[in-house]
């Protein structure tokens, strides 16, 4: 075997490709280090791969589906493959989305991918954007890279809106008018904004729904992409965070699994089962069937309407809200949309960007930290933490507060004013409550470590005896 | 003269008064409404009051609501009301069919609608969808599984019978609107009683149709399914080498 | 002495080597001598037949399934369910890819734990330098104030010249469109079919698109266009002084367009029998703004922060209905200047 010209061959070849690829980009140096490039190993650093992986499903998916979605308003009557729509008036491009999922193979399942992988992607970006909060890697000096996510988070959002609204069924239709009134109620320049933006009032001009769509396609992803490009470069240049799992690992010395041959296929696996798991999903499990809400009317609507569940925090916050806009003198200062649809989000995503530099205003902590918290042990952040978390889901519970009370028959005004009340004392009771554990935890920590050495000088008191 | 005049005039208010009453009081003439008038005595009167005239306040008079009101109520276990001022729910109907029938004969006995015959099967689905997002699905939700008003539950109709429907719309129970001929034909009534069957068991051409609820039900799919799954794959991946 | 090979020869065995070398590397190596431990960078592990052999398996059911996409794919229309065993078959093909590249991973490829070094905290030979450079390079500029205003100056009035075109989008400016409604006085009330209202049509416990007459597809899309029409006896009404006589003989028409965040109304609480049961009110499905249509579409519950306009009808001589006006405030949301001007024609 060792000595035959064809086999020593495969690895001259392997040599020969690298050596060209040298020659030309300069680039053995690069791919050196990035084939050693060291990964700490934990489960919880995988979050952001997999919504790395859900947003190349949904460029995949995504790419398919513009060569079937029409972007226009414009009336038409469908005849098509299904029943209880034939005949009715809708605009072009919702009757695309009703053929699409009718009258093209596999259409169907691309679309329900794409829609699964919307919902995926986002939930990862949330578990993704919680471990780093709990941890503490936004911390000096990843800084930047933290408020690159939190703001790929914030594209997230809106990208996924304007997707889901595209398709001009009477339940997103609803949601683009609520998002639109939420404009509206900017104080001062609402109107204005949204005149400009919709060209002219709701439902807006012949222009609304190419820009909508140019915005989802072209000019989201785009920024995503780059921001992700970025967000990756940085994580890469500064390396990962880690834990204090062994003793080697420091501030100084990273241990972990190198790219090549340990971490490639790990992280192609969860590539690969990923978009797997989605594709699962789209195929056996239904979701947006806008056939069965029928065409969007400004003068229709229906029971039951919600936004998808990341901006279910929203319905929350505006269904909660009391009666009343806030007037001076006969101006409409704030109007009511703007409370629960702007300064809501806008309180949580301030305390998201604000967060690193409050912690170390507070904490004083200037030092460099390439090292990982557990949650216990830093009791404020992991408290307030959890308060922030809780107060965003009990007003995303209230926003399903109406469907409670079709399941379980609880009044639906009783759990109203139930939770206006709670959303304000219970996150205060769950982040006390989590400090506590946390102090507790770490307080039972030092308890076995004393418990230890005892142990250990009374072994070596009898070995000495 | 003037006493005659007054005693004839008395007799002849007495008489007219006494008329439609003496028509309608006592046992009725026929053997099925005059059981049911017996039954009426033991589950209806209380609130309905006697000769089914209503009692202010209480519960309303029944004269003129007809067989149609009569079957509805009795059939979906709307009536008897647990306690006053409830929204009526669907119960288990405790009365016999031909309890019920005799109940039903001996409210028609006081004038109204007879049991209509919806004829579904001729409506047309496209019709009736259009009709029902017009017409029901801001209560009713547009694949009709019930939701919410302020201070009343607008059912889900997946245990409503072509004939209920057709009733339910004719009547307008508790908060709901009624809908005369007028406004809604017998035609237009077949196509949404069509449309309502269909979302009983609406096409699933994507897969399980979780309940058919839209975004609620896909995020908690989302979060206990999908979610749970991808961190399963995580764990695999990310746990220790050694 | 062998015979030297012939000139071409050379060509034709590199190119063999070549074929047989490419074939080698996809089909495999068999096994080879190991390095010794001290020369190897990546560690030597003892081989795992068993888990090579469930790679194998794995890739052969991913493959199986690929194909079976495939060909459910080329016979989808005559399958019912077809997107469910398309999805299924994806689904696998990918997920037994996924266990496949899991078990190369952790069974297969050496499993290493290495430790290396975090890059310095900081540069400061290189910030130091990159300071000076920038420091060196002004050193020819004497008035550096007035340049930095220059060049702010310039670049700011060019970004804001080339952002101007953006105006275009959409009106600005233009509080108007918010005021305009379709109605004017003697409009009559029509259905979605373009059939005018009777006052006659209008029952009590009942509620009813309108929009006015002529109005075309697209003018119905309008949010001051929709009507809800509901009747009530005239001495249920409760209408506040600056909103009596815009019933019809108790037949009232308020925008259809919720005051809150612009749905449409389609909820109706009609009681069949007061005082047991909740008044009547119109209620709009999004957020549950709750309005009182006896007392001029107060709000009674939820979160509209505004009184649904209300568009004065009367009942003209052949029975019809018609608007006597425009609605007493701008429909739809609120925006700032909502409570300062009336609705407009």
């Amino acid at each position: 075997m060792v000595g035959c010209p064809a086999l020593e061959g495969a690895a001259v070849i392997a040599r020969r490709t690298v050596r060209w690829l040298d020659e030309r980009t300069a680039s053995a140096p690069y791919l050196r280090k990035a084939l050693r490039y060291l990964f700490p190993d934990h489960w919880s650093f995988l979050l952001g791969e997999v919504a790395l992986y859900a947003f190349l499903v949904l460029v995949a998916t995504g790419i398919y589906l513009t060569f079937f979605f029409v972007d226009s308003t414009k009336e038409v009557v469908y005849h098509g493959g299904y029943a209880p729509l034939n005949g009715q008036r809708m605009s072009e491009a919702y009757a695309s989305v009703v053929h699409l999922s009718f009258g093209v193979r596999a259409g169907l399942l691309l679309r329900q991918t794409h829609h699964w992988a919307a919902n995926v992607f986002i939930a990862a970006i949330v578990l993704h954007l919680l471990r780093v909060f709990f941890t503490g890697a936004y911390r000096k000096p990843r800084e930047l890279t933290y408020w690159l996510g939190v703001t790929m988070l914030t594209l997230a959002l809106l990208e996924a809106y304007v997707g889901y609204s595209l398709v001009d069924d009477l339940m997103s239709g609803m949601g683009l008018v609520i998002g639109y009134s939420v404009g509206l109620a900017l104080p001062f320049f609402g109107e204005n904004l949204m005149n400009w933006l919709f060209g002219g009032m709701f439902p807006g001009s012949e222009q609304l729904w190419p820009r909508m769509y140019i915005a989802h396609v072209l000019i989201f992803p785009i920024l995503i992409g780059l921001l992700l490009g970025a967000h990756l470069l940085l994580v890469a240049m500064r390396h990962h965070t880690q834990f204090r799992q062994r003793r080697a690992q420091t501030e100084r010395t990273i241990v972990g699994v190198p790219a090549w041959p340990g971490q490639a296929p790990r992280s192609l696996g969860l590539m690969v089962g990923t978009a797997g798991v989605l594709f699962l999903l789209g195929g056996l499990v239904q979701i947006n069937p806008v056939w069965l809400w029928g065409p969007f009317h400004t003068y229709s609507s229906t029971n039951g309407a919600q936004p998808d569940w990341y901006l279910g925090w929203l319905i929350g916050g505006l269904r909660l809200m009391p009666s009343f806009d806030l007037t001076i003198a006969g101006y409409t200062l704030v109007p009511n949309p703007f409370w629960g649809g702007a300064a809501f989000p806008l309180v949580v995503f301030g305390f998201l960007y604000l967060w690193p530099w409050l912690e170390r205003r507070f904490t004083g902590d200037e030092a460099f930290h390439n090292l990982l918290d557990r949650p216990r042990d830093a009791p404020a952040r992991t408290g307030i933490g959890i308060a922030m978390v809780s107060w965003v889901v009990l007003v995303f519970f209230a926003g399903a507060s109406d469907r409670v009370f079709v399941t379980f028959g609880l009044s639906y005004t009783g759990q109203i004013w139930a939770y206006r009340i709670l959303v304000w004392v219970l996150p205060v009771l769950f982040g006390l409550v989590a400090w506590r554990i946390c102090k507790e935890l770490q307080a039972s920590e030092s308890v076995v470590h004393e418990r230890h050495e005892a142990e250990a000088e009374a072994r070596l008191a009898r070995i000495q005896s | 003269m003037r006493a005659v005049l007054t005693i004839a005039c008395l007799a002849a208010a007495g008489l007219l008064a006494a008329g439609p009453a003496a028509a309608a009081s006592g046992t009725p003439k026929k053997p099925l409404a005059a059981y049911g008038y017996h039954l009426y005595g033991e589950y209806c009167l209380s609130c309905h009051g006697a000769n089914a005239g209503g009692r202010g306040g209480v519960a309303p008079s029944l004269h003129g609501v007809g067989a149609l009101a009569a079957d509805f109520y009795l059939r979906t276990g709307y009536m008897p009301l647990r306690h006053l001022g409830m929204q009526p729910r669907r119960e288990p109907v405790f009365l016999s069919e031909h309890q019920i029938r005799a109940l039903v004969a001996y409210v028609a006995s006081f004038g109204g609608p007879p049991i209509p015959t919806p004829k579904p099967e001729i409506g047309d689905v496209s019709r009736g969808l259009s009709l029902f997002t017009e017409h029901c699905a801001g209560c009713h939700q547009v694949v009709a599984q019930g939701g919410v008003v302020t201070g009343a539950l607008p059912p889900a109709l997946v245990n409503a019978t072509p004939l209920q429907v057709a009733q339910a719309v004719r009547i307008g129970p508790y908060v709901m609107p009624r809908f005369t001929q007028h406004d809604l034909s017998n035609r237009q009534l077949d196509s949404i009683i069509r449309y309502v069957e269909l979302t009983k068991n609406p096409d699933r051409p994507g897969g399980w149709g979780l309940g058919f609820l839209g975004p609620v039900p896909e995020g908690l799919v989302t979060w206990f399914l999908a979610i749970p799954a991808l961190i399963v794959l995580c764990l695999l991946l990310g746990r220790r080498l050694r | 002495m062998p015979a030297l090979p012939a000139p071409g020869a050379e060509n034709v065995s590199r190119i063999r080597n070549a074929i047989v070398s490419a074939l080698v590397l996809l089909v495999g190596r068999g096994r080879r001598r190991p390095k010794p431990e001290d020369a190897r960078i990546v560690p030597a592990q003892p081989a795992h037949p068993a888990a090579e052999l469930a790679v194998l398996a794995l890739l052969g059911l991913s493959s199986l399934c690929a194909l079976g996409f495939i060909l459910v794919y080329a016979f989808a229309d005559s399958l019912s369910n077809a997107t469910q065993f398309l999805g299924a078959a994806l689904g696998l093909a990918l997920l037994f890819l996924a266990a496949a590249l899991i078990v190369v991973g952790l069974k297969l490829v050496p499993s290493e734990e290495v430790a290396g070094e975090y890059p310095p905290h900081e540069h400061p030979y290189e910030q130091q330098v990159i300071a000076e450079v920038l420091d060196e390079s002004g050193t020819r500029f004497t008035r550096s104030r007035f340049f930095k205003l220059g060049l702010l100056g310039a670049g700011g009035t060019l970004g804001l010249a080339i952002l101007a075109p953006a105006v275009s989008f959409g009106p600005l400016f233009r509080v108007g469109d918010f005021l305009r409604t379709p109605w004017r006085r003697g409009r009559r009330l029509v259905d979605e079919h373009g059939e005018p209202y009777k006052a006659s049509d209008i029952a009590e416990k009942n509620f009813y698109l309108a929009f006015p007459e002529g109005v075309n597809d697209e003018g119905k899309e309008e949010m001051a266009a929709s009507l809800v029409v509901i009747r009530l006896k005239p001495d249920q009404l409760r209408l506040p002084s600056h909103l009596k006589g815009y019933d019809a003989h108790g037949i009232l028409a308020y925008s259809r367009i919720c005051t809150h965040a612009g749905c449409a109304i389609t909820l109706y609480r009609a009681p069949l029998f007061q005082p047991d049961e909740p008044k009547p009110a119109l209620v709009c499905p999004c957020h549950y703004s709750t309005f009182d249509p006896a007392a001029g579409g107060t709000v009674t519950f939820g979160p509209a922060g505004r009184d649904l306009p209300l568009l004065p009808v009367y009942e003209d001589s052949s029975g019809h209905l018609r608007a006597k006006g425009n609605f007493d405030g701008p429909v739809g949301p609120s925006w700032w200047g909502v409570r300062l001007w009336k609705a407009q024609p």
